[in-house]
This record gives C-alpha cells, structure tokens and sequence, in this order.
C-alpha cells in the first residue's frame, strides 16, 4: 500500500466506527493529518444534516479549524463562540459562512458550532447529537467533565507524544482514580470506556523521510508511523552562498541531512546561557540571509521568516533569544506554545543544554517531542557538550503511585535516542 | 572487554576491596545503584564490594540508618500471615488480580534444601516449571537467584516468593507498609518496585540461561501489603518496566567504572582487614584519605539511600562546595561550585572568570534586588 | 530554588544563622493555635503511639497508648484527643458575623477559628490518616466507639484536607512555615527537621547555626518531631516498657510507658512553641487577613456540615468532587502567588530578577492623555519610568501595581531602562485622573505583570450527573456497618 492508501485506509475505518459507539479515540502523530481527519469528518457528519459541535483547546486552534472548514466547505455554515476578551482576527472576519457571537443564539443556527473547551463549559441547554474534540490528548480531564453532556456521541483526536497536561497544583491526591482530573481526558475516557475503538494515522505528511524514522522510535516506540514523503521528494537549497562558517556548516549539514546539532562546548551555565542564546538567534538570522527555497511534493516556494521557528523550554529563554535579535516575524515560543504548530525549518535550544542535573519537566520527553517534529524539511538543534554524561548521572528514583498507568516513551530513552542521532550531525564553532 | 584487560580489572578491584571479601549485593543494594550514579566514589566502591557501612564507620561517620524492632516484627509478622498454609492467603489474592481459576496451587519451600544447594535447586525447579506447560500453578518460597554484577556473582535472597501458572512466572513482592483505599506510599513503593525489577531481571537471567524464553517472566510483578489499618494482605500489580531499563543501565555502568579508576594511584586500597579485636587494623586517617583520592558526587538525598553520606556531607562542608545546599541549586548559580565564590560574585568582591560574566551580572542583581527590599 | 534564594542560603552558611527571605508573615498565626505533635509505632501506617496536645505552653496534655497494637486502647487514644480537640473547636462556633453579599442572602461566618499547628509535613499526613481511620466509626452496633471518635475523625480530616490549600493557616507544619520565611545554610530536606531549622533561625548565645543544626540531629539530645520515632529509642526504652506492660497492665507500667514517650515529646514541644512566637515576631502582611477570612468561611461551613447532619467525607474523591476541589486549589494557588508578592518587596524581587516585575522613578508623566474620539473618548494617562532592572515584559503586556490596588497598566514601550505605560484602570471616571491615581515624576513606582486575573471555570454538574465519559453517576454512599468494623490494627 502507498502511505496516502493507508491513511486513507484508517480515515475510512474511523469514519465508519462514528456511528457505531458512543465514541472513537483516533492518535495522530506529528503532521499525520490530524486536521485534515477533524474537517473531513465534519464535513461527513454535516452531510448527515445532524448538528455538530467541535471542541479545540486555545482560540488559536479554532481560528486554524474554521479556516479550514471554511476552506475545504464553502458551503457549510460555521459559528464560532467566543469568550469577552477575544478579538477576532482579520483571517476568520473575511470567510463568509462564519459567524462570530458570544452566546449560541447569536449565531444563527449553523450546522457547525467550534469553540474552546473553556467557552463551550459555559453553553449548558442543548445537546449536539455529535462532537469532535481535537488535541484531546492536551485536554485536562476535568474540562470534559465539564462539556461531556454535551454531546451524544464523540470523536476525540490528539497526538499522545506531546505534551501531557498539567497543573499548577500537586495532584497526588487523585493518583490512580479513573476520573484524575490531571490527567488527559483520553486517558480518563478510555479507562472508563476500555472497548471504545482506537485507530492510529499511520503517516506523517509533516515530518520529512529523514525525521519521521527518528521520531518514531524515540517518542513512538510501541506505535510507531512512517513518512509520507521519500527521502527524494523533499530538498531545502541555499539561494545564497555560505562563508563556510560555523553556522553555515550547521545550516548545510540540516539542509543535506534534516538535521544538525550545532554543539558548543561543556559548561554549566545559567539558563539563559548567552552563547547558546546568540547562536540559537545567530543560525535563525543566518538562514534568511542564506535565502532558503524549500522543494516538496507540493512545488518550491521560498522559505520565509513566517516559515521558520526557535523552540526553548523556558519562558526566559525564549524571551532572551528575542532580545538577541531575531527577525520578528520568526516565531519564538516554548515547546508548550509550539504544540500543534508546523514550519518548513525550526532551530531548537535544547532543555538541557548547560545543565548540570536535568529535573523531570527536562526530561518530560513529550517536551522535546514538540520541539523536534514542528519542521518540515530540517531541524537545527543547540545544545552544550556533555548531556549524554549528564543523563547518565541522572538518579532514577520517581515515585510509584499504584493503578496509574506507567507512561511511554521514558523521557531518559527518548533523550538518549534523539541525541544519538543528532551526534552524527555534529558542528561545533571550532569547525 | 577482552578476557585479559578484564582480569586485570577485577584484580584492580580486588586490590581496592584488599582482603575483607566482596560485600555481597542484594536486591536492596543493587537498587539503590540508581539513586546517584553520577558520584564516583560510591560506584568505585560498589564494584569493589567495599563494606560501605564499615568504611564509614571507621572513618567516624556512621549513616545515621536505624531500623525499629517495631518495624521489623510488623514485617515479619505481616510476611508469615500472608505465606501461611501454603501462601493461601495469597492464592486468594492472586485470584483476584489475575482473574485465575485455579483451584490448587503447589507450594514448594526452596529453603528447605541446605543453603549450599539453594541456588541450584531453585534452578532445577525454575526449569522443570518451564518445561512442564501444563497449566499447573505453583509457589516458589525463598528462590534463591544470583546476577552477575561487576564479574562478581551475588546471590539474591528475595523475600519474595516467584509464582509459576502454565509456564509463565511472576514475582511476588511482600511488603508492610500500608495501602489505604488503593494507595501506598508512593516512595516505598517505588522502593518495592525497584527491587522487585532486580528479581526479574535475575529470573530472567536465569531463564535465558536455561534455554527459555526470558519474557516468560512478567513485568507486572505483584505486592502484597496489608489492606488500610488492618493486618489483612491486599494486591496490586506494579508495572516495572521502566525500573528494569534503569537497572540495565546501571548494570552496564558498573563495568565502565574501569574508566573512574583511571589516573587513581596504584596502590590505592580501601582496606578494612580487622586485627584480633575485629577493629580495622589501618588507621581512620589512612582510610580517610584514600576515600577522599574518589571524588565524590554529594546531594542531600544521599542521606536517605547511602552509607558515606555523612562522611561526603562533611566533605562537601569543609570545601564549601554548593552542592550541600541542594541538587538544583548549582543550575541556579550558573554553574558555580564554591560558595565562597557564588558570593565574592555576587558581592562585587570576585571577579568573573570567563564564562561567569552572566551569572555574576545575575548574582550581583539579585544582591542589589536583595538590599534594596531589606531596607 | 530561586537565585535569591540561593543567595540566602549561601548567606546563612557564611554567617552561621538563617536569613530573612520575606519582609513579612505570611501566614497567619492564631493568638490561640492548639498544637499537636503526633507520634506512631514504627512499621504501621497509623497506628497512634502517643500525642502531646493543648494551647497553654506550659501544661501540654500527653496522651499515650501503653501497647499500640490493642484496638481498644487505640480508641481510648482518639477519645482522649477528641476531649481536648473538641471543646476547642466548638469554642470558635458561637461567635459570628453577618455578612451581607451582593445578590444573595446574607450568611453568618465565625469571627475566629481554629488553628492546629503540628511539627512537620509528615505530621500532617498523619493528622489525616488518623481521621480516615476515625471518621467511620460508630457509636452504636458492631465495635462500637466513643461518640466523639467518628466526629473527631471527621475533623481531623477536615484540618487535613484544608491544609493542601495554598495560603491556608487552619493546619500548619511549623517546618513549613518557618521555611517560608527563612533561609537556612543546609539543604531544604534537612529543614524538615525542626530542630536543626531551628537550631539555623535562632541558635543558642554563642553557638553557630551550623553547630546548633548539627547538635540537632543527634536523637539523643533532640529526638526526632515524629511521627516516627528514632529506631534507638523504640529499641533500647519503649520495646521494654511496652513488654512490661504486656506482662503485667499496672498504673505503674503505663507511666513507664507515659514517661519514656514524655522524654521524646518535651523537647519538641518546646520548640513548637518557640515557632510559635519567631513566627509571630514577623509583621503580618497585609492580604493575610483576607486569607484567614477564607479560612473562617470554610471552618463555617463545615461546622454547618456537621450541623446537618451529612455523612463522613468520602474515602476518595468522586469525579466531580475532584474536579471541583482542583479547581478551588488551582484558584487558590494563583491568588496566594500574585498576593505574597504584592504584599512583599522581597518575594516581588524574585519577578523583578526574572524581568517579570521593575521597580523605578517616575521620569515623565501625561496624566491627562485619552484615546479615542467623542463618546469613545477614553482617559489614559501615560507615564514614563526609568529602571535598572532587567526587564522583560512586551508592549501590550498588562500590569498591576503593589503600591495601588485596583490600579492597572499597559506596557506602551520598554527601551533602554524606560518603560512607557499607559494606565487604564484606578484613575476615577472623570475627564482628569482622580488626585493621586497617576504616580507623578520624582514617584517611586514598582509594576508587575503577576497579577490576580485567574479565569474561573464553568460550573460543574451535580455528582448525579457524571457523564459516561467519566464513569457516570457514582452508587450514593451509605454508611454501613462495614465501614464501622474496619479493622484498626
């Protein structure tokens, strides 16, 4: 089978599985289509004539989705809740079929209804014969307690490798209850509903031949996925000569590869380590004046600011690598902001990059999933020297709560395994 | 390692150990391998078979590690009612948990051979239960298994007890700490589930051995606890698959110590051979210094889980290293690992060295930020 | 730990005693706390061996249990703890306050309550296990107990439960409390330790912290807070006191026993009221009354609890009951975050550190400025300030000041150590800004982006509501005698 029969494959299973159970779990990888499932099943359901309600998780993700239901059908209205603060952007008031209100009745009665999860608490009276919530996985449990009467019946989506949920307050308290309300709501879903089906999209259209592979393993080890692409069907090329320095050999090298880890040397430094900081901002800066075209399996187009990412794990740090000076139009943002995002490349500073001992919020390996599965064509990943030995002093010693599930991939395998491929695209600034 | 190189490494941890004999590892010791394997010192000592608790004894820094008779009669008294009549108590749990029918399980108390033919008994009967896949269901009490650890073999005595229906076996974990409405503590059961994985990983040593396939013996390993306040067991299936990937690693480390022992002196040794009146016959200060020739890795959770920990928190005292303070806090200061120099930085009396530009301007920031609310 | 606490701590060990890392107190301490030091038997999970208990200084009330593994003498135990517990409690329920509230009824609230201080956190988990395996108890039927145990139990893990909620003061670890305000010269697990915490606050004339901390962990001279006891002390002194009692029961072997167990208390409760008064030496700061209001409200309304009559809490939390006490805690953990820093310059130091926060001078001020035009027309004065703090707030970022409550701001512009705001709340309604509401040149001014906005979520559906993604509606409790004949062994 080709990846696009597979996928289509599994769309096809997913779509006939809705109207047989009260619900269907479908996990997405990074870049396998996961939007393009949520707007096809709408689409299905509105085909039906029955109402539907979609649940995303930040206005952000609506706005993306109603988009591109408005996109792919024209001829299907859209409402769009919103909460008091929400200032509609340009894009969602220039789609004709999409109203915007702040209450249900004001929007007319549109066979799709999309809204937060936080909005859609508030909208009690009504009840949709279907739902679809999208990036489930990052859903808490407790907001779906509170929408789930709500609807009749639900597709949940959501890529379980990302970023799990969290709290600012310690949920021991609920450690092993089905219902913890910490816990992802697939995960509080499936427990209590252990026959519901689960269908997994099996290709990353994202991911390049040369990331989907790494990817997989390390963060997907029991499920695994494939790339859409070949190894051929993707190219990123240099419009502009290099100077052979340091940077533009790290540039080359994930341009050629997908791949590069520009590695400084060991030290243990502060977070906002000012060398990885003005290297991380130095290769983003270096990449436009390169004049980058990126060539797909969807033609050539050049690849602009708006095309590329910096990812950190801290707020600090993202902060100071904007004070580092980086063309404002390239995003820069923590992994937990990046989640669901996609750009042609991204350059990455490491979590644990300077750090002596890594805590687990470094190591949660959904983190550093986010952070190496954005890109489309390459990654550039900065780090110092010495990570390798510092997760191998790292004491092994979390705590067991019983009746929780232990959780894969382990973020010191997924670590190890994303750094054993980097080291074979090294550059180091003596280079 | 070729066989030559490696000999030559073994002998090099004899002569460290000297002549006491090598301190067994149990399943309590060999877990612990994972709570700090960044400090070499302990991992130097651990593939030698040092007596920890000896050394630091006599060096004058006993761990301060005590265990209440209270604690130990609960144990024992938890341990014999869950085992009584032929494990019945457990067979009832075990029902439960893994959904059995059985009706009868056999009970066969490996103890009851000599002590010397403990180990190869258990393994006589580990096989048989491999071969014979006929459904029956069998306790093993007392098992008696050994891992091979640094090219020395340590016997493991579980407290456990191994549970074989068709074929497949599990470990059984018999712990006292209590488990109220669902939940124990969640750091002895980490604790359990640790040691638990050093059983599996042993038993499944030993199937490989035999010829039989390893994954036989599950991942899910099974502790008993009492139920709430009662003395009535309960059950609850622990899932030890990370436990026993930390467990690879760390056994795998053990021989890379060879490159720790590098750049030590030769004659290095940390003897403790006793004279007439059981007293090491070399002097605390000798020892002392060899110890200190180890650099060690201090952290305050080595209190909880190591013999030296007092005798290493008093070293990183005297040398005002900043790890005392804390794991996290050298990250803090940007790397800095002298107290004395975290201050003069942040007090404007130090200069920076190169590469401390940063967390100077952050540390003297702090003082200024420091000053300025006090007044 | 932040680097300003790092620094502290780096302080405390150059000069031998903790230092200081808060202005003021910020929990509040009763004038009449009850302490309570909890000790258990080794190996079981709460099985009660003694407890000093009362709020007089000087005549603490020690109960003991002679031989812990004996049911009944457990029970006697937990009577004896209700006798004193009780009567204090009750003592807080008489005297309220109405209080008037928009749109809605007006509610009696109790003008003091309650406070239960034990040593450490240990403590206070134990303080909850003893009430979950009190509160189920029954004065009639099978086993039955003394009448005030199930409501003892009930209680106890009420002080349990509430003392999980950030900024709560009904039930107080001292070590925690003390490590709030703080910083010693040894690593946050030591400070567990409430006599080396001590020993680094307020050593003895002539000693350093350092020594007094050391001296502090020898069981001998300082035995531990408990719950657990030193092993040392089980084994040498309580195994043959508690055999002799078992040998022959006399008045006699059990003040063997009492007087073995009074050795280990004592010094604790010295200490514990030595807190006691460090802690109250701190000014208090200015929002820890609103807290204890909260905490008066809560203690009220589960007095009306008991008062109706409504079963024990649950074993553990039902979906919603979940749901809703994480939302409580997720609202109180924010609030009590953004109030400690707005009542503190030097917790606020820690944002200013991260670029979160600046303090500065007034440079120049535009006090009558607006935006818009005619009806739209909006007063927005802009004001100038200049600083030497790193920071790292971006235009559009809204901020609060903890000079000014009710005052709120908008970064404009941050360049070079001047940052432009734009105030856009606080300054009255009027064409010109309300005398005093715009900070005027010269002014020293500090802004926060830290502020108390925290969304509250949708309600939620009644427990009979639980949706099938969630398990659907739980099986209603009803007590029964099961519950009553948990063995307690």
């Amino acid at each position: 089978m080709t990846p696009q029969q597979e996928a289509a494959a599994v769309v096809d299973a997913v779509l006939a599985d809705l109207p047989r159970h009260r619900g269907v779990v479908v996990d997405s990888p990074p870049g396998a289509g996961k939007s393009t499932l949520v707007v096809k099943a709408a689409g299905h359901i509105a085909e039906t004539g029955e109402p539907l309600m979609i649940v995303a998780q930040t206005n952000e993700q609506v706005d993306d989705l109603v988009e591109r239901l408005a996109a792919e059908h024209p001829d299907l209205g859209v409402g769009r809740l919103s909460a008091s603060g929400y200032i509609t952007p340009g894009r969602i008031l220039a789609l004709p079929n999409v109203s915007v209100a702040g209450k249900l009745p004001d929007l007319g009665d549109p066979a799709v209804v999309i809204a937060t999860a936080d909005k859609w608490a508030w909208i009690g009276d009504r009840t949709w014969p279907w739902a679809i919530v999208d990036e489930a996985y990052q859903m808490r449990s407790d907001k779906l307690l509170r929408i789930a009467s709500l609807f009749e019946r639900s597709l949940f989506v959501g890529d379980p490798g990302q970023l799990d949920p969290f709290s600012i307050v310690d949920g021991d308290r609920w450690a092993g209850l089905s219902w913890d309300p910490v816990q992802s709501a697939v995960s509080v879903l499936l427990r209590h509903n252990p026959d519901l089906p689960v269908h997994r999209l099996p290709v990353s259209w994202r991911l390049p031949a040369s990331a989907a592979p790494v990817v997989s393993e390390a963060f997907y080890p029991f499920t695994g996925f494939r790339a859409g692409t070949g190894p051929a069907d993707r190219s990123l090329e240099f419009t502009v000569n290099g100077m052979r320095t340091p940077f533009d050999l790290a540039l080359e090298e994930a341009a050629g590869s997908g791949w590069a880890l520009y590695e400084l040397p060991s030290r243990h430094t502060v977070r906002t380590d000012a060398e990885a900081v003005l290297a991380t901002a130095s290769l983003a800066t270096r990449l436009l004046q390169r004049s980058p075209v990126a060539h797909s399996e969807r033609g050539s187009h050049p690849v602009t600011a708006d095309r590329i990412a910096i990812g950190a794990a801290h707020r600090d740090q993202v902060a100071a690598i904007r004070a580092a000076g980086v063309p404002p139009e390239i995003t820069v943002d923590t992994a937990n902001r990046l989640q669901g995002r996609e750009y042609d490349v991204t350059i990455v500073l490491h979590p644990l990059s300077g750090r002596r001992d890594a805590t687990a919020f470094h190591l949660e390996s959904g983190r550093l999933c986010v952070l190496a599965s954005r890109h489309r064509h390459a990654c550039v990943v900065v780090a110092r020297a010495g990570i390798p030995e510092l997760l191998d002093a790292h004491p092994s010693a979390e705590p067991v709560q019983l009746g929780v599930p232990v959780k894969f991939p382990d973020g010191w395998e997924a670590n190890q395994a994303v750094l054993a491929h980097l080291s074979k695209h090294r550059v180091t600034p003596d280079d | 390692m070729n066989s030559l190189r490696e000999r030559a490494f073994l002998n090099r941890l004899d002569e460290l150990r000297g002549t006491m004999p090598a301190r067994p590892h149990d399943a309590r010791a060999i877990a612990a391998l994972a709570a700090n394997p960044g400090c070499a010192r302990r991992a130097v000592m651990d593939a030698a078979g040092v007596d920890k608790d000896r050394a630091a004894r006599h060096v004058g820094f006993p761990a301060p590690f005590g265990q209440s008779q209270f604690a130990i009669t609960r144990g024992n008294v938890f341990e014999s009612l869950v085992k009584e009549n032929g494990c019945a108590e457990l067979l009832r749990l075990l029902r439960e948990l893994l959904g059995l029918s059985v009706a009868q399980v056999g009970y066969r108390d490996v103890e009851s051979v000599g002590s010397h033919l403990r180990h190869s008994h258990t393994r006589a009967l580990i096989d048989r239960a491999a071969r014979e896949d006929d459904g029956t269901a069998v306790f093993y009490d007392h098992p008696l298994f050994s891992l091979e650890i640094a090219g020395h073999t340590s016997y493991l005595e579980p407290d456990v007890v191994a549970f074989q229906i068709g074929g497949r076996f599990h470990i059984v974990e018999i712990k006292s700490f209590g488990m109220i409405d669902g939940q124990a503590e969640p750091d002895k059961v980490a604790a359990a589930a640790r040691q638990a994985a050093v059983y599996v990983l042993a038993l499944r040593t030993l199937m490989a051995d035999l010829g039989h396939d390893p994954e036989r013996v599950s991942h899910d390993v099974v502790l008993v606890c009492p139920e709430n306040f009662a003395n009535r067991p309960t059950a609850a299936l622990v899932d030890v698959r990370k436990q026993l990937s930390v467990l690879g690693r760390q056994l795998t480390r053990m021989t890379r110590v060879e490159y720790l022992l590098e750049g030590l002196p030769d004659d290095l040794t940390f003897d403790l051979a006793p004279g007439e009146d059981g007293v090491p016959t070399r002097s605390a200060d000798e020892l002392t210094q060899a110890l200190l020739q180890v650099p060690a890795r201090y952290a305050p959770d080595c209190l909880s889980t190591c013999d030296m920990c007092m005798f290493c928190r008093h070293e990183a005292r005297a040398c005002g290293s900043t790890d005392l303070l804390g794991r996290q806090i050298r990250d803090q200061l940007g790397g800095v690992s002298g107290m004395h120099e975290a201050l003069g930085l942040a007090e404007g009396t130090r200069e920076a060295v190169e590469g401390q530009e940063e967390i100077a301007r952050l540390l003297r920031l702090a003082d200024r930020l420091r000053e300025e609310s006090l007044r | 730990m932040s680097a300003l606490t790092a620094l502290a701590r780096l302080r405390a060990v150059r000069d031998g005693v903790a230092q200081r890392i808060t202005t003021v107190r910020h929990c509040h301490i009763s004038d009449q706390p009850l302490v309570l030091i909890p000790l258990k038997l080794a190996g079981e999970a709460a099985a009660p061996l003694a407890a000093m208990v009362g709020t007089d200084p000087g005549h603490p009330r020690l109960l003991v249990v002679p031989q812990p593994r004996n049911r009944d003498l457990r029970f006697a135990f937990a009577a004896g703890l209700a006798e004193v517990l009780l009567p204090y409690i009750e003592g807080f329920e008489k005297s309220t306050e109405t209080v008037e509230r928009r749109g809605g009824e007006p509610y009696e609230r109790c003008l003091d309550a309650p406070q239960i201080l034990v040593p450490n956190r240990s403590a206070a988990s134990f303080t909850g296990l003893l009430g979950r395996s009190t509160r189920f108890r029954r004065a009639e039927g099978p086993y039955p107990v003394h009448p005030s145990v199930p409501l003892l139990g009930r209680w106890l893990t009420y002080f349990a439960d509430r003392s999980q909620q950030p900024g709560s003061s009904v039930l107080l670890a001292a070590t925690e409390a003390l490590s709030l305000h703080w910083a010693t010269g040894q690593s946050g697990l030591e400070d567990a330790n409430l006599a080396a915490l001590l020993g680094w606050i307020d050593p003895p004339p002539g000693m350093s912290g350092h020594r007094a901390a050391e001296e502090a962990e020898d069981p001998l001279l300082w035995p531990p807070a408990g719950p657990t006891t030193d092993p040392g002390f089980d084994n040498e002194v309580l195994a043959p006191a508690i055999r002799a009692y078992e040998e022959a029961p006399t008045d006699r072997a059990v003040d063997r026993v009492s007087q073995a167990l009074r050795t280990q208390l004592d010094p604790t409760w010295r200490l514990m009221w030595r807190a006691v008064d460090l802690l109250r030496s701190l000014p208090e700061g200015s929002r820890v009354k609103d807290r204890w209001e909260i905490d008066r409200g809560s203690f009220t309304r589960f007095v009306e609890r008991i008062a109706e009559g409504s079963p024990p809490q649950a074993r553990r939390d039902g979906a919603v009951g979940a749901a809703a006490r994480l939302a409580g805690l997720e609202r109180a953990r924010a609030s009590y975050d953004v109030q400690r820093a707005h009542d503190d310059p030097l917790l606020m130091a820690e944002y200013r550190l991260t670029g979160e926060a600046f303090a500065g001078t007034v440079i120049a001020a535009d006090p009558e400025h607006s935006e818009g035009e005619g009806r739209s027309r909006k007063l927005r004065p802009l004001i100038t300030v200049r600083t030497g703090d790193p920071v790292r707030l971006t235009p559009g970022t809204v901020v609060g000041s903890p000079d000014r409550r009710g005052h709120a701001a908008e970064i404009v512009e941050a360049v070079d150590g001047e940052i432009t705001l734009k105030i856009t709340k606080g300054m009255g309604r009027g064409r010109t800004p309300a005398p005093g509401s715009v900070p005027e040149p010269g002014e020293r001014v500090s802004y926060t982006s830290l502020i108390d906005d925290f969304q509250s979520s949708a309600a939620l559906p009644g427990p009979e509501q639980t949706p099938w993604t969630h398990g659907g509606p739980p099986e209603e409790y009803e007590p029964g005698d099961d519950d009553a004949q948990e063995e307690w062994l």
